[in-house]
């Protein structure tokens, strides 16, 4: 599944989305930006609550297909211009990673 | 032998804006060099976790990413603190890092074990007061 088909089944907010097309394969949930590099894969969906300037590094390194924020959590507009620049999708949502987790097990 | 291709990078100390900058640098210019991205990405991120321990702990320092035939090479260079115990340090989950810099979420004690996963071979040299020199390569 694609970001932005992603982001429209389930309605998550888009808050930059300079690569829609990318393909989703697999989630990472996770806060601490070492275990995300670490762990998460390729094409993955990272999920999670950091929102800081570094997690457009750790998304462009981890080489996720998007970054997708919980909890209504948002960016700052100095980290949204950043991940515009560096082609890295965001999207947001209100639920819980677990929520997330629940509604698009299957689907990614 | 065809002489090799160097990168070098200052990384700025306590500095996390502009963190990271060499990695992604680096990750572009091996994309450009048409490298496999399983490598690319061993390579930006063992990097990554190199430069963030300098901004974290080092007050900055050096990195320089050589490209050979057989392997990639990067030099990590501070003149910070130095480790004080290398074993203790390489385990998983092991920190000394501050709560300020563990709300960035970082600090998580993963840095080094990242470092020497994502590599074939790494090397530490430190001395307490004088600095840390880390060589890793990953071959191709």
């Amino acid at each position: 599944m694609t970001v932005e088909s992603l982001a429209e089944e389930f309605g998550f907010k888009v808050l930059t989305m300079p690569s829609p097309e990318r393909e989703i394969c697999g989630a990472y949930i996770g806060d601490l930006l070492s275990w995300v590099m670490g762990k998460a894969e390729s094409d993955n969906l990272w999920i999670t609550i950091m929102s800081n300037l570094n997690i457009v590094a750790v998304a462009t390194l981890a080489d996720v297909s998007s970054v997708l924020l919980c909890e209504g959590v948002l960016l700052d507009d100095e980290v949204l211009a950043l991940a515009e620049s560096k082609g890295v999708n965001v999207l947001a949502t209100d639920y819980s990673a677990y929520e997330v987790a629940k509604i698009i097990s299957g689907a990614v | 032998m065809s002489d090799k291709l160097v990168f070098r990078f200052d990384v700025q100390g306590d500095d996390f804006t502009s963190a990271g900058q060499a990695s992604v640098q680096v990750k572009k210019n091996l994309r450009q060099l048409g490298f496999d991205t399983e490598v690319i990405k061993r390579v930006s991120i063992a990097m990554y976790e190199g430069e963030i321990n300098m901004v974290i702990h080092a007050g900055g320092g050096t990195a320089e990413v050589s490209v050979t035939e057989k392997y990639i090479e990067i030099i990590l260079e501070d003149k910070g603190p130095g480790i004080e115990d290398i074993e203790k340090a390489m385990q998983a989950g092991y920190s000394t890092a501050p709560d300020s810099i563990r709300s960035l979420g970082f600090g998580a004690g993963m840095g080094l074990p990242n470092m020497k996963k994502n590599s074939d071979s790494m090397e530490i040299e430190s001395k307490l007061g004088e600095g840390t020199r880390i060589v890793m390569k990953v071959n191709i």
